[in-house]
């Protein structure tokens, strides 16, 4: 039965309606992947009983025929959710042993929905970071590692490896600056950031409010369009939640892309862009012109600025969203002689290094003094940047770009230890999107000649899911990329 | 002139004083999550997760916040901004769950504004407003529980706050005075803050410093925290400036600083040096939206305005001819002014509002009674004053009334007529009680005749004894004269 986990959700969702498998077995095929494969450090908790009591559930369900969207799917959790009376650490050591007594809302829509939780996925520390390197519970191994063992990307590398590895059905992730994208392409899947406000932050631990994002990755792109269905939709407890009808984003899938404008910008060519990357791009946009879309070159002028926006911005937020992690009343504390002492203690010891420098970014460009000169000046050219596509927009209906500069690169890689600014470079093409708010999806395009996945990013009109859909199920169609992995 | 000029060997100096005044918005729930506000409950019981700051949850405004301040702003003549922004106010204390304090900072939903007070040598000065806005308030820290411990109460944190400046416009403390009175009456009328210093829910923070009078600079001013009633924020003032005077005649100048006044002992201490001076670190709140309101909603708190004290100062003196200070006294409560119209309602006003502030207040005081709980209710106090001018009974007797009233409850009405006090204005009975008196006291008529005419009033006293009180003295007045000649 181990080829279960082969299916993608459309097809297990079949199976299971023909009885044709349990939930039961599905589950502990999943569950047997898991334990399997402990050694790519996917997940920071496993929750098998928990899974396998709601797999009954679903069978029961399944048998008077009132089975949810997405009953008897085994699901990995991002460990940035809160899940009721399951520990949530943010992957942070500050949150020891926290357990919620609440959860998100996109995990209760899925719960609703019928899916079960397998566990919690690794992530870098608060989802800062970019190779789930920053981890408290250490770093996940890529599954497609060959001699070296090689990141699976950040933040969201749990959730990206787990679905590579049929560790899970699919995962749920949270994209701040690439966090979905990102390790999507590292190991080989696909990921959808929707448009900032689709689904509810509420009961996701913030890292930063104005740009976090949480969406799917799965093993293709139906099952993303059937996890963000579930997973989307306004929420009075988030008010910057959206109150946008969601569509049925599978419908779109399979559509005719005849006539539908593809932009290219200019700017994510920059001089010395890695070669195979660069052909990848352009294979991806033969393929997309041979099926009669138009190619439309496009300009993003303030591209430039978007990584020094972003390493403002997003850091300023968390400076403060992060300052609740005091000691007082959840987590670590490590006592002090002061209440002051105290703080300083449990911080120290709590939180990672990533984190630290963050923090102290975020708080340097808040302070009085430098406020205008950072802080205001990066959300003015937030906006300019969002202009940018807007502008883009009028002449394109989806822009296509790769979605990291680089495959993926081996753990403990000295530039990027030593100098961060190496690390935060790997976000240049996806942080930009978060700015402006939009949807924005990762989908495998073929393999490097060292044999590592490579992405390609497809870029939406804010709300516009369905266009990214429809023309990434037509890369997808063409790529064939599960076939030949 | 209510200015107070401060004169001493050296010269004479000027207060300049502003005030910024807390107030608790009278809400059932708080302003970002539905926990209750009651006062008065155990500890922590009205706490929501939102409240206590775990991880993942998100602030949404409560609408009735908005309503209320909305409403106050109008009660301050001020102008209504139709675009507010919320802020976080960050730093780090044991009572403050989310490490920053969800505020507006550059747009606060309220404008410059003015109101007017009343000043004791019966003239008014306005007093300009800064502006108002809304924010969250922090729990409560124990310190004398425990000699090694703080304990942490969270029932108040996240209620609504409003927070009004004054331009630094006193030049008393009487203005400030004065000025605390009339804001505590307008909050009132409006039901939007109950106004008790003492419990902490109308809080004030007092702005000082001085110059030499005729000079028009501003100059280092001390702020003291939470002084917490009206007596204490005019003894602050006073002896603050005096303090300032002090150094400034010593050669000495006066440093930024935060201070705290002593109750015990009147005097002011330092708390924080400005070079301690947090950093609050203000940035637009990214859990929420822009707070927008169209003229629609509005006009809407428009509609529900109840006359506020001044105007009804002014209806009173012009329609029911009170004196300024009867209306005054009558118009700092609601509740009194309301009493006051139903009682005045029919009747002479005037003698109504003598009654209300004599007699009425009086025996209220005697009893320890507030007003709701009166035993003398608005109507019987109005039939009684009628009883009165329509010539039933004279003032003697109403006095008599009124003191079984407070009793008993009773109608006046009824008390006259069953005790059968109704005054004698049968010219002829009176006349018989007038001749009786005369005829028995021959010396003095004698005497009267002979020009000692202050035995008139021995006369009267005669008559209405011999009346048992019930004779109409006027009639007593004008039928002895003729009688003596």
């Amino acid at each position: 039965m181990s080829d279960l986990t082969k299916l993608t959700i459309a097809e297990a969702l079949d199976g299971l309606k023909k009885k044709e498998f349990s939930a039961v077995e599905l589950t502990q095929a999943y569950i047997k992947e898991m334990e399997n494969k402990r050694r790519l450090n996917a997940y920071v908790l496993e929750t098998p009983e928990i899974a396998l009591a709601q797999a009954r559930v679903s069978d029961e369900k399944y048998a008077n025929g009132t089975n949810g969207a997405l009953e008897g799917i085994p699901l990995g959790i991002k460990d940035l959710f809160c899940t009721k009376d399951i520990r949530t650490t943010a992957c942070s050591h500050i949150l020891d042993g926290f357990e919620p007594q609440y959860e998100s809302t996109v995990t209760s829509k899925l719960l609703n929905a019928g899916a079960s939780v397998l566990g919690k996925l690794n992530m870098d520390e608060f989802a800062m970071g970019g190779s789930n390197e920053t981890s408290y519970y250490g770093p996940v191994v890529n599954p497609w590692s060959k001699d070296k063992d090689l990141v699976a990307g950040g933040s969201s590398g749990g959730s990206a490896a787990a679905v590579a590895a049929g560790m899970c059905a699919g995962a749920t992730g949270t994209d701040t600056g690439g966090s979905i994208r990102q390790p999507s392409a590292f190991c080989g899947v696909t990921g959808i950031k929707p448009t900032y406000g689709r689904c509810s932050r509420y009961g996701i631990i913030a890292f930063a409010s104005s740009l976090d994002q949480a969406g799917p990755i799965a093993k293709d792109v139906r099952d993303c369009a059937l996890l963000l269905k579930t997973m989307s939709g306004y929420d009075a407890k988030d008010s910057t939640s959206a109150k946008a009808e969601v569509p049925d984003f599978e419908k779109f899938l399979g559509q005719d892309i005849k006539g539908l404008r593809i932009g290219v910008p200019a700017e994510y060519r920059p001089e010395g862009l890695n070669e195979e990357i660069a052909a990848y791009w352009d294979k991806g946009i033969e393929i997309l012109k041979a099926r009669g879309a138009e190619i439309v070159n496009i300009s993003l002028p303030h591209t430039k600025y978007a990584l020094a926006t972003y390493y403002i911005v997003a850091p300023a937020e968390a400076s403060s969203n992060l300052a609740r992690y005091d000691g007082l009343r959840f987590g670590l504390r490590v006592p002090g002689e002061h209440l002051d002492n105290m703080y300083i203690n449990s911080r120290t010891e709590g939180f990672g290094k990533e984190v630290k420098r963050r923090i102290m970014i975020g708080t340097y460009v808040l302070s009085a003094g430098y406020y205008d000169a950072y802080y205001l000046k990066a959300q003015k050219v937030r906006r300019l940047i969002r202009q940018d596509f807007l502008n883009a927009f009028e002449k394109c209906d989806v822009i296509l770009t790769p979605t990291a500069p680089t495959a993926a690169f081996p753990i403990g890689d000295k530039s990027m230890a030593e100098n961060p600014i190496n690390m935060w470079l790997n976000d240049v093409f996806t942080v930009s999107v978060n700015l402006a708010g939009l949807p924005a999806m990762s989908l495998p395009i073929g393999l490097s000649k060292e044999g590592l996945p490579l992405g390609l990013q497809l870029i939406g009109k804010a709300f516009d899911e369905a266009t990214i859909f429809k023309a990434a199920d037509a890369l997808e169609a063409d790529v064939k990329f599960m076939e030949k992995k | 002139m209510s200015g107070m000029i401060i004169e001493t060997a050296k010269g004479k100096w000027e207060i300049v004083c502003g005030l910024e005044i807390h107030c608790q918005i009278i809400s059932k729930s708080k302003m970002f999550s539905g926990a209750s506000t009651h006062y008065g409950s155990d500890a922590n019981e009205n706490v929501s997760f939102v409240d206590a700051g775990m991880p993942g949850m998100l602030p949404t405004l409560n609408e009735h916040c908005v309503y209320q301040a909305v409403k106050t702003g109008l009660g301050l003549n001020a102008q209504i901004n139709k675009y507010s922004e919320f802020s976080r106010k960050n730093y780090f204390y044991a009572d403050l769950p989310q490490g920053y304090q969800i505020t507006q900072f550059k747009f606060p939903i309220v404008g410059e504004g003015a109101i007017s007070i009343d000043l004791s040598d019966g003239t008014t000065k306005d007093i300009r407003i800064e502006r108002m806005h809304i924010e969250q308030d922090a729990g409560k820290s124990i310190h004398d529980m425990a000699p090694d411990k703080s304990f942490i109460d969270l029932n108040r944190a996240g209620v609504g706050l409003m927070e009004i400046v004054t331009k630094p416009d006193f030049r008393s403390p009487e203005e400030a005075g004065a000025f605390l009175r009339k804001l505590r009456s307008i909050v009132r009328y409006l039901g939007t803050c109950d106004g008790n210093m003492d419990e902490g829910s109308m809080r004030c923070d007092v702005n000082v410093s001085v110059r030499p009078l005729g000079s028009d600079e501003l100059r280092t001013r001390c702020e003291m925290k939470n002084v917490n009633s009206v007596k204490f924020v005019m003894q602050a003032i006073e002896n603050e400036a005096k303090r300032h005077i002090e150094v400034y005649e010593s050669g000495g100048t006066i440093a930024q600083e935060t201070r705290q006044f002593d109750p015990s002992t009147g005097q002011t201490k330092v708390m924080r040096k400005k070079e301690f001076a947090h950093d609050y670190r203000y940035f637009p709140e990214p859990d929420l939206l822009p707070l927008v309101l169209d003229d629609a909603y509005i006009e809407r708190v428009k509609k529900d305005m109840v006359e506020l004290p001044d105007a009804k100062k002014a209806r009173f003196v012009n329609e029911l001819g009170l004196t300024a200070y009867d209306a005054m006294i009558i118009c700092e409560n609601r509740e009194t002014a309301d009493f006051f119209e139903k009682a005045a309602k029919g009747h002479d006003a005037k003698k109504v509002a003598n009654w209300l502030m004599g007699d009425f207040f009086a025996m209220l005081n005697e009893k320890k009674v507030e007003l709701k709980d009166s035993p003398v209710s608005a109507e019987n106090l109005g039939k009684l004053v009628e009883l009165v001018t329509s010539n039933v009974i004279n003032g003697k007797t109403a006095k008599d009334v009124f003191a079984i009233m407070a009793e008993t409850g009773g109608d006046p009405e009824k008390i006259v007529e069953e005790k059968g006090l109704k005054q004698v204005t049968d010219s002829g009975a009176i006349e018989a009680v007038i001749d009786e008196v005369i005829a028995s006291s021959p010396e003095n008529v004698a005497a009267y005749k002979a020009g000692k005419t202050a035995l008139m009033g021995w006369f009267v006293g005669q008559v209405m004894k011999a009346s048992k009180g019930k004779a109409n003295p006027g009639m007593v007045n004008q039928l002895l004269k003729s009688k003596l000649g």
